[in-house]
């Protein structure tokens, strides 16, 4: 693998950010628009840790992927709740607007992704893994239009259910075939009348989805480990080269 | 942290405290899961093609089959693991060699220490050590995960084992080590973390004390 940009990076502080908003994207999942003081400006695909401290000292940090593009001024962040969970029903439920939220970041150099570095570029994303692919997409979206119809863009999306599709109706209006092709699989219910995908991402999927290793598209992976580890390994099958398959594996987190 | 922290307004813990908490590293929570994390695809490395060698500054090198590498003597620690994602598990069991004693008989086939090392893996990633924090019994090349093979996604064939640091440091799909005269930093340490990752001290990024 190849290491993008070496340097030393500058130290990162905790900050204080402010939320302005928050939009609730599923019944589980929330969006948190964050005015960070400082903030070093990031790249699409970078996370951020966040630290929540209690009234008696106790302490927790969790790491959240980035949505927001590099081109906002504000740093989004998508947050799925767990109910067993600690960070997350904070986050999701109790939050709001006006309220401080520690942060630090950007974190992580290597799963990122820039218009410049070129396409085809392919995201494969399960459950809440969509979130800092699409930052790349909102990045993408923002590009000027003869810099985008260079790179064209194939999404593979895995959702349990309907109601999981996180950022659906912003996906759907992004959407711009040949250019931009969304493709959703459901794992578990699909919507009434649904003719696409209804399964887990197989191999015969990733073949009709993607493009051929010939072609040499950045192939960006995210989601929970099974799917993630499925995916590269599938695509490696595929003839596609291990130095273009990036991956960020998670599993949930409280 | 110089100042005080931020209260988050109306944040409590919401997990039991329990007897073990002092096993926690600050910023740390305990999993009884074992995520994965790594940034590209599962190398698959077949074993007749594995080999393991420890190099040093003059090119010298010493180099063990799999099979000559099974033969070596075995150690069975039982240790907590850190993840800089935040991440704890506790009393995780390995069965592998010790770095102690790959670097001894590295040593009698005339290889010379140094005060760093680089370890190399399949896939290309690499992590920066120093020779203080990989001797003395606390770090081994491990092949066994609770009583069965190290799994691929896991790190096997082999993977390093530095408990007394962040996970990154205990680098997947090992292959070898390299002395260095001087510390050179590896994959996560140029993409900014910390250059040695110690979880007491909360070393996870470039600059943290």
């Amino acid at each position: 693998m190849a290491i993008p940009e070496a340097g030393a990076p500058p130290r990162l502080e905790w900050r204080v950010a402010r939320v302005v908003a928050v939009r609730d994207e599923t019944p589980r999942a929330r969006t948190l628009v964050l005015e960070v003081p400082q903030w070093p400006g990031h790249r699409a695909g970078q996370h951020v840790d966040v630290r929540l401290v209690a009234e008696d000292g106790y302490q927790a940090q969790r790491s959240y992927s980035i949505a927001s593009p590099p081109e906002d001024g504000t740093v989004a962040l998508t947050v799925e709740r767990l109910d067993d969970g600690e960070v997350s029903p904070y986050l999701v439920g109790e939050l709001r607007p006006g309220d401080g939220l520690e942060v630090r970041g950007p974190i992580g150099g290597y799963f990122v992704w820039h218009v410049a570095v070129g396409g085809p570029l392919l995201l494969v994303a399960g459950g809440s893994g969509i979130v800092p692919l699409m930052a790349m997409l909102r990045h993408h979206a923002l590009a000027d239009t003869s810099v985008r119809a260079a790179v064209p863009v194939r999404v593979l999306y895995s959702a349990r259910t309907p109601e999981d599709v996180i950022y659906q109706a912003e996906l759907e209006r992004l959407a711009a075939p040949p250019l931009l092709e969304v493709v959703l699989t459901f794992t578990r219910a699909a919507p009434p009348g649904w003719t696409g995908y209804h399964r887990r991402i197989d191999r015969a999927m990733l073949e009709a989805v993607s493009w051929p290793p010939s072609a040499a598209p950045h192939a960006f992976v995210c989601g929970p480990t099974p799917l993630v580890e499925s995916v590269a390994t599938l695509l490696l099958e595929l003839g596609h080269a291990a130095s273009r398959v990036w991956t960020e594996r998670f599993g949930p987190t409280g | 942290m110089a100042h005080e922290p931020f209260i988050a307004r109306g944040f409590r813990r919401r997990s039991p405290e329990t007897a073990e908490a002092h096993r926690l590293p600050p910023g740390q929570y305990e999993t009884k899961d074992f995520p994965v994390l790594s940034a590209g695809p599962t190398p698959r490395t077949p074993l007749s093609s594995w080999d393991f060698t420890i190099r040093d500054v003059d090119g010298r090198s010493a180099r063990w089959s799999w099979d000559a590498f099974q033969a070596l003597p075995r150690d069975t620690p039982t240790v907590d693991i850190h993840c800089v994602t935040k991440w704890s598990k506790f009393g995780t069991k390995w069965e592998g060699v010790s770095v102690d004693t790959l670097l001894a008989a590295a040593a009698s086939e005339g290889v010379a220490s140094g005060p760093f090392l680089l370890a190399s893996c399949d896939g290309g990633y690499t992590t920066n050590l120093s020779l203080a924090d990989v001797t003395g019994g606390k770090a081994w090349v491990v092949f066994g995960h609770d009583g069965a093979a190290l799994p691929p996604e896991h790190g096997g064939p082999a993977r390093l084992l530095v408990p007394h640091l962040y996970f990154w440091k205990s680098a997947k799909w090992v292959r070898g080590l390299e002395f260095l005269r001087s510390d050179r930093p590896g994959f996560w340490e140029q993409l900014g973390y910390h250059g040695r990752g110690d979880p007491w001290r909360e070393q996870r990024y470039h600059g943290d004390p």
